[in-house]
Order: C-alpha cells, then structure tokens, then sequence
C-alpha cells in the first residue's frame, strides 16, 4: 500500500477531478442534490520537496567489488551513472566518452546506506535543551505533530553519517515517549538551507508509534493516562477508532461533496494510514507486544509497516513473516532496560533465516556512521551460531530493506539502472572494521570525497568553531 | 535446604575451576597479540603457570608437562580490559531497582565505594566476557554531588572472587557535568571540589572539631578519609572533562595540591591540548569516536582527538561501551582508529596502540600495567583465544582465562539463541527447551 509520488500526483489529479465528475452527473439529478457544495480535498502535501540533485559528471567505477543491493555480488566488475542516475552494471561497461573512470581496484562498490530509523536533525547535535525537539511529549497521542517541522537542516551529524557511514537517504521520527509521536519525514543526505530542499521527493510520509514501557513510565510518572501497557492499548484503541469514523466523514465528503466536516490535523494522518499512504514505523521491543499489535492493525484496518529497535523479533519470526511485517534492528543492543533485557546478536541472523523482512537501523547519531560495521557484526554472530548469510545478501539489510520499508524501493536501495545513483566507494571491505568510504555520490553528485577536503560539509554551526566540522 | 544444597554448588564450582587453573598450559602457533603497544607477533607461544603468564613471544619453549593448546591459525590475546563502565553495578540500566551505579540522594559522595555492590553472578558480566572482556574499571556515576564516589578493579571470572581492587580510584565531575552537580555553574565545582579538599585537612589535623556528620554537614567523615587519600596519591583522581580550558584547569590543580595523581577521562578536545597533557604526565581514557560537538564542551570533536593525543605524547586509553552496546564495543572502536590511519588527514593508532589503548592502557592509567593489562610476564593470566584479528568485527573468542582459569563459553545470550534458532514451538512450549 505505498504511494509514491507518481502515484500520489494522481491521487492528487483523482481529487481534484472528482469535482468535475460531480458536475457532470448535477444535471441529472434532482435539485436537492446539486445544492450540495463540491468537495475541497485538504492538501496532501502542503510542505512539497524542493529538493533538486547537485550536478554531477558520467562517472564509471571499474576492477571493484560489487555488492548491487538486492543480494548479488559481481568481482571486477562495473557501474556506470550519469545524469544522477544508474545506467548500467554487470562485468564490463564501456566508458561513454568524456566520462570520469575511477579503477577500483582493492575497492567496494555499493549503493548508498539508507537509515530508517534516525533523529538527526530533530535530537541534532549540541545536544541541549533549546535543540531538543523530538518528543511532544505533553500528550500520548500526538499525531497531529511533523517531525519535518522540528528538523535542523544544520545538525553537524548529516555530515559524519555521510562521511564515514555513507548514508545517503534517511527516515528522521519523533521519538518514543508518545503512543503516536507524529509523522516522519524521510530525507536525501544532502545539506541545504531548508528542511525542504532535503526532502526526498515522493517519500511517503510515516507514522510513528510505540508501544511499552516509554508511553507508559512518561505518562505514568504525570499520574495520567496510560501508566500500564494495557493502557497504552486501550488509548491507541480509542483514537483508531475515532480516526475510522474520521476517515468515513471525509472520504463520503472527497467523494460527493456537501457540508465540509471538521478539519483534524491529527486524524489527517491516522486517516492517510488507514488509507494506505502513511506507513506505520511502530517502535516495539516485545514479542508478545508485538503480537498485540499486529491484531490492533487488524481490527482497525491498518498495516504495520515495520517494527523499530524490535529486539525480541528473533522470538516471532514467523510471526512477523506472516504478517508481511519488517523488523528494523540495532547489531547487538541488549540490557539498557527492562524491555531490552533478552537482545542478542543473532536477532537479525534469525528473521533472515526465517524468511521475514528485516534491516539495520541506527536511532543513535554515532551508530548511523557505521551501520556498515554493525551489519558486519549480526554477520560474525551469525556464523558463530551456524547461520549462512552472503556478504552480499546482508547489504539488503542496509539499502534495499529499508528503501522498501520507506516505500522508495522504486527509486533508491539498489543498484539498479534507472535508479537514483546514490554510490559508496569503499576503500576495502565494508564488513571490515578497516575500512571507510572513499567517496559517496547522491544522485550522481559526488558529496564526499575522502581524497578532497572541499567534498566534505562544514554545517553553519561548525563553521568557524575549533574543529569546523572534522575537516581540519 | 534447597538453599544449602544451592551454596554448596556454588562454592564447588569455582575449586574445579582454580584447580584446572594451577594446570601450566602452553597455547602454541598463534599470532601473539602481547598488548603492551607492540606489532602482533605471528607463530608466538603464550605460558601460563600458577594464574600468571610465564611467558610470551616466539621461540618460548614449552614447559615440561604442560597441557598444550595449538592456536595456528587463531590469535592469542591479552583480555580486554573496559574502562568507565558501570558493567557489574548494573542489571539493566533503566531498571532503576538494579541500578546501583549512582546515588543522587545519598548524604555520602567521595566516600561511596562502589566494591560492595560489584555482583559477579550478573548477566552482563557473562555476557560480556564471552566478548573478550575480562577486566573492567567499575566506576560510579555522579548523583547528587561532583564527587561519583570510588570506582573498583575486576575481573570478570566466572566465580565469586570479582573485585581486584577496592577504592581503586575516585571520580569527580568538573566540566558541564560538573557544573550541573554544583549547582549551575563551572566556578560552583571548583568552590565545591576546593572546599571539599580544605575539609579533609581540617579534619586530619583535628578529627574530633570535625563536623561531618550533621545533616548539612558538605563533607562527611568517610568524604573526609577518601578525599584525603586522593590528596596524598595514594588514590587516583579520575576526572571528568571535555572542554580544551576545563583540560588547562584541571592540569593546573597540581599547583595547589601536588600530590594528586591526576586521571583525565573524556577529553574530546584533548588534541587542542595534547602537549600540556603529555608535559603534565596525565594520562587519558578517552571517548574512541566521539565526532560530534555532542554539547558545547565538545565542539572539538574528531575521530582523529586519540591518535593526535598519542602522537604528542599522550599516555590514552579508550573508555568502555557499557549502556546499550555492552563493554565488548570497545575492540570495535579501537578498529576504527587503525581505520582512519587510511583517511587522508586522519590521525589514528598503529594496530599494537590500538590494542593497547582497550587493554595495558587502562591498567597503565591506575599505575597498574603491572599486574594486568597484558600478555608480559609476571601479568595475570587473562588470555583470550581469538578466531581471527580480535580487533575485526568477523572474530570472536574460541577460548578464555582469566587468572589462568578457563572460562565458561555460555551465557545467558547463548542460551536465548539456542532456544530461539528455530522461532517455532515444537513439541512442548519454549519454556521447556533449555540445556
């Protein structure tokens, strides 16, 4: 149930032609009924992309490892990208002429590292209170809020995922502290003076929820509701089913018009994911409150895109495989609270070898710079515990998993032609603690440069500060 | 009765295992990693006797009668050693009913000792030393004062016997942190870390004046005798700090009281004053990777802060994971500074300071490079048998011993990834699926 922006364009054009088909069929109907005002469908995006790729050269990387993103691997082989996008890869590609031909010997070549779960720019780093705007946590249902409207284009860690980590797309959420936290926003790893212009055009956008003990001890410790996780259910209840009605009014009202109902910024977004175009990013640690989950999207309607951090995922598998549900999972967090107690190493190792959709996430500002590495250990764990997963299997973990779990499989995640050139060159291995990106290309823009201190960004804030942003 | 029985296998295990212990066992063909700063040795022999290591290095010859073990092929290593870690004061972090690494409403400060709650039967504990950890330098946290309290040396055997060293050294709080605990501000730590020293001498020159034990007394006796043993170095100062000047200030604390032996942990802008800190002899356990000018005593921040300290001098070590990635992080970040040697404009470690920095180093720190910390002779035994390059995130640990005993290969996490390897029920409930 994704929407693209091509699809989400035509839903648009539906919308507004509906009016039109309501005037065509007015005059056949009795006069009563062409009293009826024509629906006005509330903007789906009122706050649009405005993001355009950076220039960048035909470039051909030849003689390197190939990790394509959708599980196979090519030795010596090549990726040509021009015009911002991936045009072809296999043994060997012909250099068009005048394009940049890197030789990649002893080099990977991988698409760009997508983080699903992040709070750059909402938690941005200096990490003091005037910045801290990720939880609205003065209610537990606050799905009215945007994580884009809290975003610092000019959080100084944008540029360390990009520079050691190689993440080049990002999905950044409310934090956890409410049942329903807000929307997400998902955005291109490029600096830009706006929120805006890093917005990744068509992403649709996500829902964050949580279940546990973070609603439960925040809003416990104010003496309200919810205190228990069975009063988080119980609140999460009361608001879809309000949100189902919602949903009823309005789409009878985009469908024929008449009296407009009242507008709700909140159940604007329970409805989009009712409908489908909102994706669910449900951070959850338990199984068994998992399981719960899963039956509450049953009973309203919904689909749960994906459960974040997730760490007793490895105990319902088949569960998750089920219910067409990812996993999005840190390498080997455990023990920092009660719900984190049972994490082991081997989390990710066993959805894969269950068959159910998983991938890496970082949530930490300093893990997004080596989910690489994080991968790399869930791959040590596995073959300690006799689990066989190919080094090239796993990158789906860190691009292609998480593009399709952020409904933009379709542009980004793999290298596949016609895709968004969004390229790593790594100086070895990127399972090997020894080694960092080379280079990072977004859209066939080269952004990062570890030969050339001038392709490495300073952000407002660090510039002209001891250090200017790791460059020195 | 149960419980009679229970003691009584406890207290069996851990004889089986010291006399396992006393057996002299030689671990031959590896690739040697000594941990004193030096290059991995290829072919190396590593002996140990009586719980020390005997010896180490190539062309060692191998005791008569001992039990030999082949590495060839694997690498024989000294054991991690975390340092700042809360690892065995903890069950779970935000459990607070198992946290004992902070006191925020406790009368007492420096005189807290963290010995008493070690607790070697902790999960994490054994989790942990199946990740190649077997030391660690537990250390409070700051609660409601500058002064955390004093922080234990341990190993991390599986038996009873945790702590090393009790008192080991003190922890105080002097940059933004420090701020806070004082009341608002840097000058309020330093009025509150000077009046605190300026009590423990009233009290040694007239114990009996001495208040410290009325209910706003600042200092109470047992803040009195542990600062006093930080005054006379018979105790290390470890102290928390970031920022360049809050570095400056502290260093300048010899001044007034020159027989602090002083410890610098934190230190993300350390590269800015690196030389200071190298002419001042201080040695530093540093944050391995913090990049980000994660507050604005950090604005500093690089990966490069670790290799250009050491470049200029520094004595550093690398402090420990602990919180949510468990103590075993810390080889991943001493890999990453090998890592950035090959980032143009970079500064990290050569491979022997790397390991060094997560194993000799922080036994160096507390003038305890002696004792452990490393494959040297005459250290304690704490031996990891590695599958690989301990520092590459492929390896993992085949073999451990500390104090020369060999360790259990199970924990708590193995046991949930038996149980779980096939996710679904056979035939009884998971419940009923253990070893």
């Amino acid at each position: 149930m994704r929407l693209g922006h091509g699809a989400r364009a035509l839903a648009t054009l539906a919308a507004v032609a509906l009016p039109l088909g309501a005037c065509a069929t007015k005059q056949e109907r009795p006069k009563s009924a062409a009293a009826k005002a024509p629906p006005e469908p509330y903007a789906r995006d009122p706050y649009p992309s405005t993001y355009r790729p950076y220039p960048g050269v035909p470039t051909l990387v030849r003689n390197v490892v190939i990790f394509d993103g959708e599980g196979n691997r090519i030795d010596n082989g090549s990726v040509l990208f021009a015009d911002g996008k991936i045009v072809a890869v296999g043994a060997a590609v012909e250099a068009p002429a005048g394009a940049t031909v890197i030789d990649g010997q002893g080099k990977y070549l991988t698409p760009g590292v997508v983080d699903i779960h992040s709070h750059l720019g909402d938690y941005p780093s200096p990490q003091v209170q005037a910045l801290s705007d990720g939880n609205e946590a003065t209610a537990p249902v606050t799905a009215d809020v945007w994580a884009e409207h809290s975003v610092w284009p000019q959080d100084p860690g944008f540029g360390r995922a990009l520079a050691n980590g190689g993440v080049t797309t990002l999905q950044i959420l409310p934090g956890s502290a409410n049942l329903m936290g807000g929307r997400s926003v998902v955005l291109k790893n490029v600096y830009a003076r706006t929120m805006q212009a890093m917005k990744f055009p068509g992403a649709p956008y996500g829902l964050k929820m949580a279940c546990g003990e973070n609603p439960k001890r925040v809003y416990g410790s104010k003496n309200q509701k919810p205190s228990t996780r069975m009063g988080n259910v119980a609140v999460d209840r009361q608001t879809w089913a309000k949100a189902v009605a919602y949903k009823r009014k309005w789409d009878k009202y985009e469908r024929d018009g008449g009296d407009m109902p009242d507008r709700d910024i909140a159940m604007d977004t329970l409805r989009g994911v009712l409908s489908g175009e909102i994706l669910v990013q449900n951070h959850c640690y338990r199984a068994d409150e998992m399981a719960i989950v899963l039956d509450m999207a049953k009973e309203f309607g919904y689909h749960v895109t994906a459960f974040h951090h997730a760490v007793e995922a490895y105990k319902i598998a088949d569960l998750l495989k089920a219910n067409g549900t990812c996993a999005a999972v840190w390498a080997d967090w455990y023990g920092f609270k009660m719900e984190s107690y049972d994490g082991i190493g081997e989390n990710l190792a066993i959805l894969e070898k269950s068959g159910a959709c998983a991938m890496i996430h970082s949530d930490d500002e300093n893990g997004i710079q080596r989910l690489n590495q994080e991968v790399a250990k869930v791959l040590s764990s596995a073959r300690h515990a006799g689990i066989a997963i190919a080094p090239e299997v796993a990158w789906k973990w860190l691009s292609l998993g998480p593009a399709k779990a952020l409904g933009i499989d379709r542009q980004t995640g793999s290298l596949r032609p016609g895709k968004m050139a969004d390229v790593v060159l790594w100086n070895g291995d990127p399972f090997s603690v020894y080694t960092r990106p080379d280079r990072v290309w977004i859209d066939g823009a080269l952004l990062y440069d570890a030969h050339d201190p001038k392709r490495r960004p300073v952000s407002d804030f660090e510039l002209g500060q001891p250090g200017a942003g790791d460059v020195k | 009765m149960k419980r009679a029985i229970l003691l009584l296998a406890t207290m069996l295990a851990p004889l089986t295992i010291a006399s396992a212990g006393a057996q002299t066992v030689a671990i031959t063909g590896g690739t040697l990693a000594i941990g004193d700063g030096s290059a991995p040795i290829e072919g190396g022999t590593v002996v140990i006797a009586d719980g020390r290591i005997l010896a180490a290095g190539r062309g060692v010859a191998v005791p008569a009668g001992a039990q030999v073990i082949d590495a060839t092929g694997k690498w024989v290593a000294a054991g991690l050693v975390s340092a700042v870690t809360d690892l065995s004061l903890v069950d779970a972090d935000g459990v607070s009913e198992s946290n004992d690494a902070g006191a925020r409403s406790a009368p007492f400060k420096a005189a807290i000792d963290v010995s008493v709650a070690i607790n070697p039967a902790g999960v994490k504990l054994g989790n942990e030393r199946l990740g190649g950890v077997t030391r660690a330098l537990v250390t409070p946290n700051a609660g409601g004062s500058i002064f955390a309290g004093q922080g234990a040396v341990i190993d991390l055997g599986a038996d009873p016997d945790a702590v090393m060293r009790a008192r080991a050294f003190q922890f105080v709080e002097l940059g933004e942190d420090g701020g806070r605990l004082a009341g608002g501000s840097r000058p309020a730590a330093y009025a509150s870390l000077r009046d605190a020293f300026q009590q423990a001498q009233d009290y040694r020159r007239n114990p009996a004046a001495f208040d410290g034990r009325s209910r706003d007394a600042l200092v109470t006796r047992g803040d009195a005798e542990a600062l006093l043993r930080v005054l006379d170095g018979q105790v290390p100062l470890m102290v928390h700090v970031e920022r360049a000047s809050d570095i400056r200030t502290v260093l300048g604390l010899t001044r007034d009281y020159p027989r602090l032996k002083l410890v610098l942990v934190g230190v993300t802008e350390g590269w800015l004053v690196a030389r200071e800190i190298a002419a001042a002899r201080v040695p530093v356990i540093a944050a391995a990777l913090a990049d980000l000018p994660a507050s604005f005593e950090s604005l500093a921040a690089t990966e490069s802060n670790v290799g250009r300290m050491r470049a200029a001098g520094v004595k550093v070590a690398l402090m420990g994971g602990g919180g949510q990635q468990g103590d075993h992080v810390i080889r991943q970040y001493a890999g990453n500074l090998v890592a950035i040697t090959r980032v143009p404009g970079a500064t990290g470690l050569d491979w022997g300071q790397a390991f060094a920095a997560i194993t000799s180093g922080p036994a160096e720190a507390l003038g305890m490079g002696a004792d452990i910390g490393s494959l040297r002779p005459g250290r304690r035994a704490d031996v990891v048998l590695w599958d690989g390059d301990p520092l590459e995130l492929s390896s993992a640990p085949v073999a451990i011993w500390i104090d020369g005993r060999p360790q259990p290969m199970t924990s708590r996490q193995t046991e949930l990834r038996d149980r779980y390897l096939t996710p679904t029920e056979g035939a009884l409930p998971k419940a009923y699926e253990r070893r």
